[in-house]
């Protein structure tokens, strides 16, 4: 239920909180897959429980999880001051052009026009969607 | 430099993340509205409708979605991987049209295109940034450097015994 409708500064700082959150989950997860290698490869090597085995003894990977995790309870506080309408697009797009930022600084990714442009264009049918 | 371009498999893989978070979501949301109204006064019935069939299938789905999630970004970048989670919206907006008949606005139809035409330009371009093979295999360089120098002191020191010879 929607107790009382925030100032404009609260709702930003909310969805920002989702936004921070998130991205910083994504990056930390994806740098921690990058850092066991191809999970293809070693589960032809060592099976399922080796690939397992390779995911959850990385540190790396649970502070990822741990963002993702306080991601979701930021998106369950920001439902329940503002709209679904107004978070969920504006979460979800705002997440796609902050991880191609963070995916260029910190991972070192060759973020390039192709990848700028694709980032924008997705950014903008998930606004249309929910619209 | 090559280009990393990804087997049938890897795009089955890619697949499997667009399809699966949508499809439990979908799961989720049906099984909750069968549901009475749930209160945070009584957690217990929210630990009771994880075992109801709607909502065990779509944990099963978003376990598939995490899991394929997690090896797409073994093998591809973040914002390779990123447009084809978005791919979902899709995937919902056509299962709403053609399988449950709801009404789509020219609005969504666009964003549909758009995020579409987004993931194409994506799919296009290589999926893997290249790193430079001395950034890569630096500890091995220095290794095989170390190993070269040894084996350099090695010959030197041949070289002069065989003078003094």
């Amino acid at each position: 239920m929607i107790a009382s409708t925030p100032s404009a500064w609260s709702a930003a700082i909310m969805i920002a909180s989702v936004v921070l959150c998130s991205t910083v989950g994504e990056v930390l997860t994806a740098a921690a897959m990058k850092s066991i290698g191809d999970l293809d490869d070693i589960r032809a090597q060592s099976g399922l429980k080796g690939a397992i085995r390779a995911v959850v003894t990385c540190p790396l990977f649970f502070a990822g999880v741990g963002f993702l995790a306080l991601a979701f309870f930021a998106l369950l506080l920001a439902l329940n001051h503002l709209n679904l309408s107004l978070v969920a697009p504006a979460s979800a797009s705002l997440t796609l052009v902050t991880n191609a930022i963070a995916g260029k600084f910190f991972l070192k990714e060759n973020v390039d026009r192709r990848r700028w442009t694709a980032a924008v264009l997705v950014c903008l049918g998930v606004y249309f969607l929910a619209h | 430099m090559v280009e990393h371009k990804l087997s049938t498999q890897q795009y089955m893989v890619l697949g499997l993340v667009a399809l699966c978070a949508p499809l439990g979501d979908s799961c989720l949301s049906r099984g909750m509205t069968l549901l009475p109204a749930v209160s945070l006064a009584h957690p217990a019935t929210l630990i009771a409708a994880v075992f109801t069939p709607w909502i065990a299938v779509g944990i099963a789905l978003l376990i598939g979605f995490f899991a394929s999630y997690l090896t797409a970004l073994s093998w591809a970048d973040l914002t390779f991987v990123l447009p084809a989670t978005a791919f979902g919206n899709v995937v919902v907006a056509l299962f709403a049209r053609f399988w449950l008949h709801e009404a789509i606005s020219w609005q969504r139809w666009l964003g549909v295109v758009l995020i579409t035409v987004g993931v194409g330009f994506v799919a296009q371009g290589p999926s893997l940034t290249e790193r430079p093979a001395s950034e890569i295999d630096a500890p091995k360089n220095i290794a095989l450097n170390a190993g070269a120098g040894v084996e350099k002191a090695d010959n030197a020191e041949l070289v002069e015994k065989e003078a003094v010879r």
